[in-house]
């Protein structure tokens, strides 16, 4: 846990505070995103926590303890750090740069090789090719991955990052902030993550805290901020189109309506078909016994044929997950054109659907039952 | 031809000026890397020390190698030195500081901030900072000014000979005195062959000691 009171840093020869009077708590295992425009003291306030910069005055606890009077290299050896520019050293390998701390600390060969091999698995690079290169042979996803592994050599409770992901194109930094939110999952380290990218502050932090001009103008849940902006700055700052940026937050689970009306491959197709006519119903999701989901049957396939909804069923190729965000759901309905879209867990088992309609009406906050157009697959189970 | 012919008869003799060459050569630019680069990477914490230091080696450089080597003798005299090895290694030495301090103050100066940073909010000490990193990543720039200060040695301990030093430029001065073609050109070859060799065997030195991860 790392505890702020009334922390100001005031740069000698300026009367203007850098970072002016901040209360903040980080609860142990989170991600504290620090953002705000540059200048607004981000970066200096995280540079504090480890006393890269001095303390002008307030106090910064880590686990209870004032990092002023704890020994500055110890301080310092205690806590992993990574930096937008990467800071790799080329003179180094793969292997020597991840255990820089390790081996500060004196730990003995065959723990670091162990280390090594374990962290580079842990990011996806397989560590009898990695190992031994520079970091000139690396790409930049690469490197950066090797940045933020190197500041976890040492399995610190606590680890700052300062723009960690800043320095790479926008693919590769989805794929890295995926990564690390996975591997974070797993190791549940206590973070201060600084960046400028509120889709990153979102995505990325348990809480966020927005700066400005060194003061803490709201802090909270990335919802919060999206959703009761304090002020106007902070309604600025997030943007006008912070509607959509709740899609990065939101799951389908939140969005989808669950236990869908449905039939099974061994309905009689007769039945189902006086029951979707009964019903004005013209779609019906199709799953097995076991509730597989297996694809979808319409009236008009129905009509005249005697047998098993089995025989006629047809499947649906495009499906999401319910962990999945708003945004790829959204993304696969607008790229296949599709009115709904159902979500299966990994067992293929039929979750819910996610139709356009909720979906607008939940990331509006206006959520409506009825779900407009396909309406009709609504929540039920099953219809016979 | 006449040159080689001169070589080969006077075997044993431009083996010893070879070797009194190269060891007057050796001894000054072994005592300039040791000053020189600790002065080289002390600089780089003192700003005003850096322009007073790089000023003083830079008017060292552009005083003529004979004045030099004359100004030696009055000062060395007073210890008994004013002529032979001894003035020629202070020379060198005081040549060589140029190129060995700013080779080394600049590349230790110009080791990329935020790597430094990162070894400092590692928790790396200064002198770990300073050892582990801005050393061996400055080491290939340190390195050429050892070769440019070896090379540029070799050639001014040619003209030691003029204060008794010995060495290759002996054959030089020997040659204009007797206007012996053969002799002069024997003297210019070897100092010539034993730069080029020199260089080429620090450069496998170099290759050695920098890491490869610094090579492009």
């Amino acid at each position: 846990m790392i505890n702020l009171e009334r922390v100001t840093k005031i740069y000698p020869g300026t009367s203007m505070p850098a970072v002016d009077n901040v209360d903040l708590e980080v609860p142990r295992g989170e991600i504290c995103i620090l953002i705000g425009s540059s200048g607004c003291g981000k970066t200096t306030l995280m540079r504090m926590m480890n006393r890269l910069i001095p303390i002008t005055s307030g106090t910064i606890k880590i686990e209870g303890k004032s990092v002023m009077e704890m020994d500055l290299i110890e301080l310092r050896r205690g806590i992993g750090y990574a930096i937008q520019q990467i800071g790799l050293f080329p003179h180094m390998t793969v292997a020597e740069n991840i255990t820089v701390v390790p081996k500060l600390l004196g730990w003995d060969k065959k723990r670091m090789d162990e280390r090594v091999d374990e962290l580079l698995t842990l990011v996806n690079l397989e560590p009898a090719v990695y190992r031994n290169r520079y970091p000139r042979e690396l790409s930049g996803g690469q490197a950066q991955r090797i940045g933020v592994t190197r500041a976890m050599a040492a399995d610190p409770p606590v680890m700052l990052m300062d723009e960690p992901f800043g320095a790479i194109d926008p693919i590769n930094r989805e794929v890295l902030q995926d990564e690390f939110l996975k591997i974070q999952a797993k190791l549940k380290k206590t973070i201060v993550f600084v960046t400028h990218d509120i889709h990153e502050a979102v995505k990325m932090g348990d809480r966020i805290a927005l700066l400005d001009a060194g003061r803490l103008i709201q802090y909270g849940s990335p919802e919060d901020l999206l959703t009761r902006p304090k002020n106007q700055f902070v309604k600025d700052f997030v943007g006008a189109d912070r509607a959509l940026k709740r899609l990065d937050l939101l799951k389908v689970r939140d969005a989808m309506l669950k236990d869908p009306v449905r039939c099974r491959t061994d309905d009689s197709s007769e039945k189902i078909l006086e029951h979707m006519l009964a019903h004005d119903l013209n779609f019906l999701l199709v799953t097995e016994p076991g509730n597989v989901f297996r694809g979808y049957v319409n009236i008009d396939m129905l009509r005249g044929h005697k047998g098993r909804i089995g025989d006629l069923v047809r499947p649906m190729t495009i499906t999401v997950r319910p962990e999945q965000n708003l945004k790829d759901a959204l993304s696969k309905m607008l790229t296949y054109d599709l009115g709904i879209v159902v979500a299966v867990n990994e067992e293929e088992l039929l979750e819910g659907v996610l139709n356009s309609r909720t979906l607008v009406s939940v990331v509006g906050e206006t959520y409506d039952e009825s779900g407009g157009h396909w309406g009709k697959i609504t929540t039920g189970g099953r219809v016979i | 031809m006449e040159t080689l012919t001169f070589i080969i008869k006077h075997g044993p003799e431009t083996l010893k000026l070879a070797w009194q060459h190269a060891w007057v050569v050796a001894v000054a630019v072994g005592i300039a890397i040791f000053t020189g680069v600790p002065i080289g990477i002390w600089i780089t914490f003192n700003r005003r020390a850096a322009d007073i230091v790089l000023y003083i080696a830079g008017i060292i450089m552009t005083v003529p190698s004979i004045a030099l080597f004359g100004i030696m003798i009055p000062i060395l005299s007073v210890f008994g030195y004013g002529i032979g090895t001894v003035p020629a290694i202070v020379a060198l030495v005081l040549y060589s500081q140029l190129p060995i301090i700013r080779n080394t103050y600049a590349a230790i100066k110009n080791v990329d901030p935020s790597i430094i940073d990162a070894g400092i909010g590692m928790g790396m000490t200064r002198g770990q900072v300073l050892r582990k990193v801005q050393v061996p990543m400055a080491m290939s720039v340190i390195f050429a000014g050892v070769r440019v200060a070896v090379v540029m040695s070799i050639g001014i301990g040619a003209i030691a000979a003029y204060i008794g030093a010995g060495g290759l430029g002996h054959y030089i001065f020997m040659g204009i005195n007797q206007t012996h073609d053969a002799m002069i050109n024997a003297g210019a070859l070897c100092v010539a062959l034993m730069a080029i060799i020199t260089d080429y065997v620090f450069g496998i030195i170099e290759n050695r000691l920098v890491s490869k991860g610094l090579r492009s």
